[in-house]
């Protein structure tokens, strides 16, 4: 129906707003968004890699380890910014920079 | 080849009192009762495997029984060593006497050495001798033999040294130790002389290369000469004698066990096996040795006045005897004087033992602790405090006196008709049984002496006879058996004849002949034996009679005085009193020239060689590392060094101001990075 | 018919997704995310991946959607208006995701990539099925050993202190 490059470039641009995101915004469940964007980008490539390169379920299975992945990370990275919460009453990573010198 | 049951039974023999000391090395202390019944357990049941071995011996009843087991051990090529054991009746009864003798030291043992600091150590030493004598008993070759040699003499040193709080008993293991290791010395070069030209160590295939004449002439009698100063050194034979006697500042159950027995037959063991390969020439060195020592030794033991350096003059007599039968080529007799007098020996030992310390308990109570336990002079009139201990020592006694009915008589006696069958063949060499039989004459009269000292006439101190007491049942145990043993009953079996060693050993243990061509066949030396056997009967018990009698009057009835005929020997009887001055004369020709040339050589080591040439080169080599050093400072540490980490000081000053610590900085960066990267991929 | 929905899938999931990185109310974000979510599971489902269009519903919108709205209201009053949701280098950020997409774009233009033809298969279940359990049993292990890992960090992370 639609070729290759549709998706990817759909992929493309998820991805790009996604780097943007974790690159931009202050808030730490925001940055987790943006992360959540460029893996569902990944996953898009995978799935339409699987279709158009003859319907080889590889693909599928790579985008469903990622699912899981995004789950447990999801989970944890929302503990640590609870965690991170109630030390310093704040979410923003830009005021959690302890790792600076 | 492993399925059979005397290499079984052996390896058990073998390894059993190993895993005693093992065990009492690493935890006896920790025992109940410091473990000592691990190591009893472990004798008695090497004991009871000893006594079935022999059992099936005397039903089997072959004279050529033999099993061999071996295992290669270093194979590299040409040159490969393969050690193992030969069983045949020499090893089986010689197991039975280690055995025996053991399991008495180590229940002899339990009351004499009770509330000793180091008893578990004391017991982990027994094992360790045992296991070690076994294995010399059990070697069907050289090297292996030479190992379990030198394994038994570090145990002798331990045993010796077991107080060595005291000066002379640190001083006694030493010289034990180093004066063994002169003759292992010689043993060494006789071993290393024998594979150059055989190629084996194996007593097998040694006597068949002797046979086919491999080794022969000069050579074989030096390799045999060489193989013989080994068991010098280890029975104590003149001139090395000196370490036996002060072997005594041991445990006395040791010195039953080891200086008595066992250890010091290793050399008799050790000639015994390589009596085939001794050429004529070596024999007659081996027959002087022994000869010479067994009197020259009893000579000394006439003036001793401790109780256990008798004894072991007597030991080292006695062993000169059987030396004497080896040179004399009446092997078989000479294995059967060490059986039996590895029994009756053994017991005079424990028995001395027991009245020492009975008179170490008696002194203990009056509080005096300068009074020597062990001198004869201060006993006199035990007899019917300890009759035990008196009557099985006198069983012993005129054992070793060669009184008929007992056991040294007959052995004894197949020695000395060994030598005067020996001297009708070589008239020239006279002196052989003229040392047989005086020192035969000797022993009967100190040994009565010493009996009569200690157990006869009127207290030398009489306030010490409300304490002495019969030893407790651990003591007199070995005692009474020992004791019976020392009847010639035992070893005549089946046949009751007391003048005659006609029995079971006769019958089991024949004489082979020696494989060096020329030499006497057993046949002939048989022969010769049994024409000279009566002879030789009357002439020794001729001889005991004359030392017993003697010893009776002078000591017992009081007839003579021994005062006034000792100062009437004069100097004869200073040198004897004094061992002949052997240490003395050792300590001013050997020892001190030794120590002077070592204090010689240790001037020139550190005056000349230390201060000049070492010291020189230490001042060259400062002198470079000074350069060294300062190029080491100025241009690599200053410059090279220094710079570098100037340098990274530097630019690390400039790039942490990139580190923001602000997480979306570096992921601005990261994603910079990968676009210049992309950018520059695509061009 | 199918050509007008799939376009607005896309442009759904496009837009959607523009709102989640630009809205200044996180609320609205995770709002948008969860069209942005409902978009790629769309998109899934053009790709014939029925199975991981369901398993997107369920796991994302259904697990972690709610879970970052959770987190959400622990650690934010609704009302508060905030200053500003983005940092200072929303300038140069911008410029970077611009340069990222046109590389990314250039690259899939010009790459000449493999294709096949396929038949559109009735079901992928048993086939994604037969493959964790077979090819990728050891991956599939793996990550189950994660998930308990994540969730007993998670647990420990967010306990109270003491």
């Amino acid at each position: 129906m639609h070729d290759l490059n549709t998706y990817l470039f759909v992929a493309a641009i998820l991805f790009s707003l996604g780097v943007f995101g974790v690159m931009t915004r202050r808030n730490g469940i925001a940055v987790l968004m943006g992360v959540e964007l460029i893996l569902n980008a990944a996953n898009i490539n995978f799935v339409a890699f699987s279709r158009f390169g003859g319907m080889n379920m590889d693909g599928h299975v790579f985008a469903l380890l990622v699912i899981v992945l995004a789950a447990a990370e999801a989970a944890v990275a929302l503990a640590i910014v609870i965690n991170i919460y109630n030390n310093m009453n704040t979410i923003n990573v830009d005021e959690a920079s302890a790792l600076k010198e | 080849m492993m399925d059979n049951i005397f290499i079984n039974y052996s390896l058990f023999i073998l390894f059993l009192p190993l895993g005693a000391f093992l065990v009492q090395i690493l935890i006896g202390k920790r025992l109940p009762r410091q473990g000592d019944w691990v190591s009893i357990g472990a004798i008695v049941i090497t004991l009871i495997l000893a006594i079935a071995m022999f059992v099936a011996m005397l039903l089997d009843y072959d004279p050529n029984f033999k099993q061999e087991a071996s295992f290669t051990w270093i194979d590299m090529g040409a040159f490969s060593i393969s050690l193992g054991f030969l069983v045949d009746n020499i090893t089986v009864i010689m197991l039975l006497v280690v055995a025996l003798i053991s399991t008495c030291t180590h229940i002899f043992s339990l009351e004499y050495l009770k509330g000793d600091v180091r008893y578990s150590r004391y017991y982990a030493y027994l094992g360790l001798f045992t296991f070690s004598m076994n294995g010399i008993v059990l070697a069907n070759n050289l090297v292996s033999m030479y190992m379990s040699w030198e394994l038994v003499g570090v145990s002798s040193f331990l045993l010796i040294g077991h107080w060595f709080e005291k000066d002379t008993a640190a001083d006694a293991s030493k010289k034990a130790f180093l004066t063994n290791r002169v003759g292992d010395i010689g043993f060494f070069i006789g071993i290393m002389l024998i594979y150059t030209a055989v190629g084996s160590f194996a007593f097998g295939d040694i006597f068949e290369g002797v046979a086919a004449g491999m080794i022969s002439g000069t050579t074989l009698t030096f390799a045999g000469v060489g193989l013989f100063l080994g068991a010098m050194g280890k029975s104590s034979q003149f001139p090395l004698h000196i370490w036996l006697p002060d072997a005594m500042e041991g445990p006395t159950p040791v010195s039953a066990l080891m200086h008595a027995a066992t250890m010091v037959a290793a050399g008799v063991y050790l000639s015994v096996r390589i009596f085939p390969i001794l050429t004529p020439d070596a024999l007659l060195f081996v027959a002087y040795i022994g000869g010479f020592t067994a009197i020259f030794a009893a000579t000394i033991a006439i003036t001793q006045n401790d109780i256990k350096k008798v004894l072991a003059y007597s030991t080292v007599s006695q062993l000169g005897y059987m030396i004497l039968a080896v040179g004399t080529g009446v092997y078989t007799a000479a294995f059967f004087h060490l059986l039996t007098h590895a029994m009756f020996k053994a017991n005079l030992f424990y028995g001395s033992g027991s009245v020492i310390h009975s008179m170490h308990h008696a002194l203990h109570e009056k509080h005096d602790h300068d009074t020597d336990p062990q001198d004869m002079r201060n006993m006199g009139g035990f007899k019917d405090k300890m009759p035990v201990t008196y009557w099985s020592m006198l069983l012993s006694t005129l054992a070793i006196a060669g009184v008929p009915l007992f056991s040294g008589f007959l052995s004894k006696d197949a020695i000395l008709a060994g030598t005067l069958s020996f001297a009708q063949h070589h008239p020239e060499h006279f002196l052989l049984p003229i040392f047989g039989f005086g020192a035969a004459a000797i022993t009967a009269f100190y040994m009565f002496r010493m009996m009569f000292l200690t157990f006869h006439g009127e207290p030398q101190m009489p306030e010490l006879m409300d304490d002495i007491h019969e030893s407790p049942k651990e003591m007199t145990g070995p005692l009474i058996l020992l004791g019976g043993l020392s009847v010639f009953v035992w070893y005549t079996l089946p046949y009751f004849n007391p003048i005659s060693s006609h029995g079971w050993f006769t019958d089991l243990v024949v004489p082979k002949d020696a494989v060096v061509p020329g030499n006497l066949t057993a046949h002939e030396i048989e022969e010769g034996a049994h024409h000279a056997h009566y002879l030789a009967m009357g002439l020794s018990i001729g001889v005991a009679v004359l030392g017993i009698g003697l010893s009776i009057l002078m000591y017992l009835k009081k007839v003579f005085s021994a005062e006034t005929w000792g100062s009437r020997a004069g100097f004869m009887y200073d040198w004897s009193l004094n061992k002949y001055y052997f240490d003395e004369n050792y300590n001013k020709y050997l020892y001190q020239p030794t120590l002077r040339l070592a204090n010689k050589i240790a001037w020139i080591d550190w005056e000349l060689y230390d201060k000049y040439f070492i010291n020189g080169f230490g001042r060259v080599t400062d002198w470079a590392s000074r350069v060294t050093g300062k190029f080491d400072f100025d241009a690599i540490d200053q410059t090279l060094v220094d710079g570098t980490a100037k340098l990274a000081s530097g630019l690390g000053a400039i790039f942490k101001k990139v580190q923001t610590g602000k997480l979306q900085n570096y992921v601005l960066y990261v994603t910079a990075g990968v676009i210049v990267l992309m950018i520059i991929q695509s061009f | 018919m199918a050509e007008i929905s799939f376009w607005f899938v896309i442009s759904m999931t496009v837009l959607s997704a523009t709102a989640v990185v630009l809205s200044n109310q996180l609320i609205y974000s995770a709002m948008a995310l969860l069209f942005t979510l409902f978009g790629v599971a769309g998109i899934y489902v053009f790709l014939w991946a029925d199975f991981m269009a369901g398993v997107q519903l369920l796991v994302y919108i259904g697990g972690i959607l709610v879970l970052i709205i959770f987190g959400i209201m622990l650690t934010n009053r609704i009302s508060s208006v905030r200053l500003s949701q983005t940092n200072v280098q929303q300038g140069v950020g911008g410029a970077v995701a611009i340069w990222l997409f046109i590389l990314i774009s250039m690259v899939v233009s010009k790459t000449p990539w493999f294709t096949a033809d396929a038949v559109e298969p009735t079901g992928t279940v048993a086939e994604v099925g037969t493959l964790l359990l077979t090819k990728y049993l050891l991956p599939f292990e793996a990550i189950s050993l994660l998930l308990l890992g994540a969730l007993i960090g998670a647990a420990l992370l967010s306990r109270k202190e003491n």
